[in-house]
């Protein structure tokens, strides 16, 4: 039986270090970097993308690792996602990633697939992004010139567009360690259990003091052009109490801050309806994880 | 270009091309036609096998990345004509209608036991949850992985 999809003709190129890498992608023209592959081998099927020349980087082992030390976590970006969900480490201390990796592809996709081709294809329904938000993660990207180092949120330009300049490597993922005593969760809502994409999801991450709300952070994806920190919504339960009654009227704000669109998985509507939901969801549960049990009063 | 790589316990070398998919390596080079051609786009899963003992979709690896792997398709599982324990509870359990998904389930539970020996009904739902099968109803494949599981803890105790 022959093949519904015929991928076009291919330059491959492996380089079998960074530097190398880097060299070849300052001199090439019309390349994409590969690593897992599982967004970008079906956009090369489809026509979605056409490229001449495409670099493997899923073999350098320099982009794949996972190390914590007192202040930060480091992730190379071409660590595979069923390596990151697996880690016992990462789930301890910031347990919205984990949650977030679980929820996306299947087991055979996480194996192949990477967090740094995850952000890199900069789909507006990228899972890995709003845990990464809220965590005020940075992104180390390197060219031949050198290094430069961008919070996440400026990372994201588009849908599919990045702040990467076409000679640079996303080639680390830096995550400050969460503060003692701090809550964190991620929700997703989609149409299905497996290979879902999201229809929304949400990170959020809390901190409380004498039942007030000292810190929080929100991230959504998939009800904008990129994933977003929610500031406005953030801003209006900083220091307020930690009252369900409080947390529902304030997490209405949200909607403010989010431009869904109508597509195939869901409306635009029904996004901003989800968004309040889930937002108030994973709020309750990061609250959970601190030890504070909201009761829900029917 | 020619790549090497391991195939069901054997080296093999290839000369393929990096617009061929594993799939398709295996499929028309090598002519291993249990590795199921079914969404060509990742959805399905019928095209599974184990790279270096983990289950992926071999319609979303080009040719090229296998190199110097190790891959592992149905065909490894019996040994001497004698099917495998897995492949045994898929017919005494009568885990199988049309057949069409049955090499990628069968796989992905070898994987799956190889790593975790007595997983959790949940746990084996999650591990499957990248398979599609349109007959079954999937509750008699994941019953036929239960019974592999009590089958050896009986046989042990």
């Amino acid at each position: 039986m022959a093949s519904f999809y015929i991928i076009p003709k291919l330059n491959y190129y492996k380089p079998r270090t960074l530097k190398e890498a880097l060299a070849l992608i300052n001199s090439l023209q019309n390349f994409k970097l590969i690593a897992g592959g599982t967004d970008l081998v079906v956009d090369l099927k489809t026509g979605r993308i056409k490229v001449e020349s495409i670099i493997d980087i899923s073999s350098l082992n320099e982009l794949q690792y996972i190390k914590i030390n007192e202040k930060e976590i480091k992730i190379g970006a071409a660590t595979i996602l069923q390596e990151i969900c697996e880690n016992k480490a990462l789930r301890e201390e910031i347990p919205a990633l984990t949650e977030a990796i679980e929820s996306m592809g299947s087991w055979h996709v996480r194996n192949i697939a990477t967090i740094g081709g995850n952000l890199c294809n900069a789909s507006p329904a990228a899972d890995t992004a709003p845990p990464l938000l809220i965590l005020n993660a940075k992104l180390k990207l390197e060219s031949i010139q050198g290094k430069r180092i961008v919070p996440i949120e400026k990372f994201f330009h588009g849908p599919r567009q990045t702040e990467l300049k076409k000679n640079e490597i996303l080639t680390e993922i830096v995550i400050p360690k969460p503060p003692k005593n701090t809550g964190m969760n991620f929700l997703k809502l989609g149409r299905r259990n497996a290979f879902t994409l999201s229809v929304v999801g949400v990170a959020t991450l809390v901190s409380v003091k004498n039942r007030v709300f000292k810190d929080v952070r929100i991230a959504l994806n998939a009800i904008a052009p990129t994933p977003i920190r929610a500031y406005k919504t953030e801003s209006a339960l900083k220091k307020q109490k930690v009252d369900l009654k409080i947390i529902e009227e304030k997490v209405k704000i949200v909607t403010e801050e989010i431009k869904p669109i109508s597509d195939v998985r869901a409306s635009a509507k029904y996004r901003k309806e989800m968004a309040i939901v889930l937002t108030r969801d994973s709020i309750i549960q990061s609250l959970r994880r601190i030890g504070l049990i909201l009761e829900e009063k029917a | 270009m020619k790549i090497k790589f391991t195939l069901n316990g054997e080296k093999v070398e290839v000369d393929t091309s990096p617009n061929t998919t594993l799939l398709d390596m295996l499929r028309r080079q090598l002519g291993i036609k249990s590795v199921k051609r079914g969404c060509e786009r990742g959805e399905c899963g019928a095209c599974t096998v184990l790279m270096d003992g983990k289950p992926v979709y071999s319609c979303l690896i080009l040719a090229p990345k296998v190199d110097g792997r190790e891959i592992i398709t149905i065909e490894y599982l019996s040994k001497n004509g004698e099917l495998h324990e897995i492949q045994k509870a898929f017919i005494e359990a009568g885990a199988v209608q049309c057949g069409f998904c049955t090499s990628a389930f069968i796989l992905t539970a070898y994987s799956l036991l190889n790593q975790n020996p007595k997983p959790s009904r949940k746990e084996i739902v999650k591990a499957l949850e990248g398979i599609l099968c349109r007959c079954t109803g999937y509750v008699k494949i994941i019953d036929a992985i239960d019974r592999v599981i009590e089958q050896k803890y009986k046989v042990k105790q």
